[in-house]
């Protein structure tokens, strides 16, 4: 390709992608910029600003945003304590985590968590004939509670056997 | 009489690189393929879909300008172009035969979602993610 800047060089661009899907592919391992550079076959010196032209941001950045997309994946998704999320996404200080994820979200991971789990208990997600049949008996007992109290005019605690 | 889509074309930086691939490591077969001057129309289809056919095409004269065809060119080595996705029957063996070949994976084979899926690209850049069909 003569006469084309080398940012625009598609071959060139060609290999800085393949860096970007290794990043993808193992966002948990380290990345420094001599690995990278080796990937692309482009010089250290140039790697990271040919990232950056290529992709928008550079390519530490971009790391730490696939390890933050990731921990929020995991948070969302599974079981795994706060501190095993850290460690699988490739930090090495909890304190750091923290504090990039919520430079990052806006939110500390516990307490996307803790969002995350309210909103997947909302009764949307459960199939419909699910849900009401989970209401049908509390609202059953509830009519008849209230009828049995009118008809004695009591307002003591029921047996349950007197419900037909 | 049939309708729906009959061809839909990914762009590639070379087209006889990409027939290469397409056929000889992902086991398509070559549709159609004339020339006219410089302007060739490739398409290639999977023995299974004989009513689909992938076009291969390049950027370039005489349907883009020089400009346009270098910020296509761009955009392909990029990976910016839109996601694709091949059904196989066991994406494990799939991934296993394709790697064998030289296929560049970009993910290897994950259970999730109640299916087994992996990502590969073509030699231009284009993305393909690979499921197994649901039995």
């Amino acid at each position: 390709m003569t006469g084309l800047p080398a940012s625009q060089d598609p071959a060139r661009l060609r290999r800085l992608l393949r860096a970007k899907d290794r990043i993808d592919a193992a966002s948990h391992e380290d990345w420094p910029v001599a690995r990278l550079a080796e990937v692309s076959h482009v010089s250290e010196a140039h790697f990271a600003r040919s990232f950056k032209e290529a992709f928008g941001l550079p390519p530490h950045r971009y790391l730490l945003t696939r390890r933050i997309e990731r921990a929020t994946a995991l948070l969302r998704e599974t079981e795994l304590s706060i501190t095993d999320i850290a460690f699988q996404t490739g930090w090495r200080s909890l304190g750091t985590f923290g504090r990039i994820f919520r430079d990052i979200t806006g939110e500390s991971p516990g307490a996307l968590r803790t969002r995350a789990r309210a909103a997947a208990t909302s009764l949307a997600s459960v199939p419909a004939c699910i849900v009401s049949a989970a209401h049908r008996p509390d609202l059953r007992t509830a009519v008849l509670e209230k009828r049995r109290r009118a008809a004695d005019g009591t307002n003591g605690t029921p047996s349950t056997k007197e419900v037909p | 009489m049939s309708q729906g889509v009959q061809v839909a074309g990914v762009y590639v930086r070379d087209q006889d690189e990409a027939l290469a691939f397409y056929v000889d490591k992902l086991g398509f077969g070559v549709h159609t393929d004339v020339r006219n001057g410089d302007f060739r129309w490739l398409t290639v289809q999977y023995p299974d879909q004989p009513l689909f056919q992938l076009g291969l095409f390049v950027p370039g004269p005489p349907v883009h300008d020089p400009a346009t065809a270098q910020a296509l060119n761009a955009l392909l080595a990029k990976g910016a172009m839109p996601s694709l996705v091949l059904e196989v029957d066991d994406c494990r063996a799939a991934f296993e035969r394709m790697r064998a070949k030289g296929v560049e994976f970009t993910q290897a084979p994950v259970s999730r979602y109640g299916t087994v899926d992996a990502g590969f690209r073509d030699p231009s850049g284009n993305g393909w993610k690979m499921i197994q069909a649901r039995g």
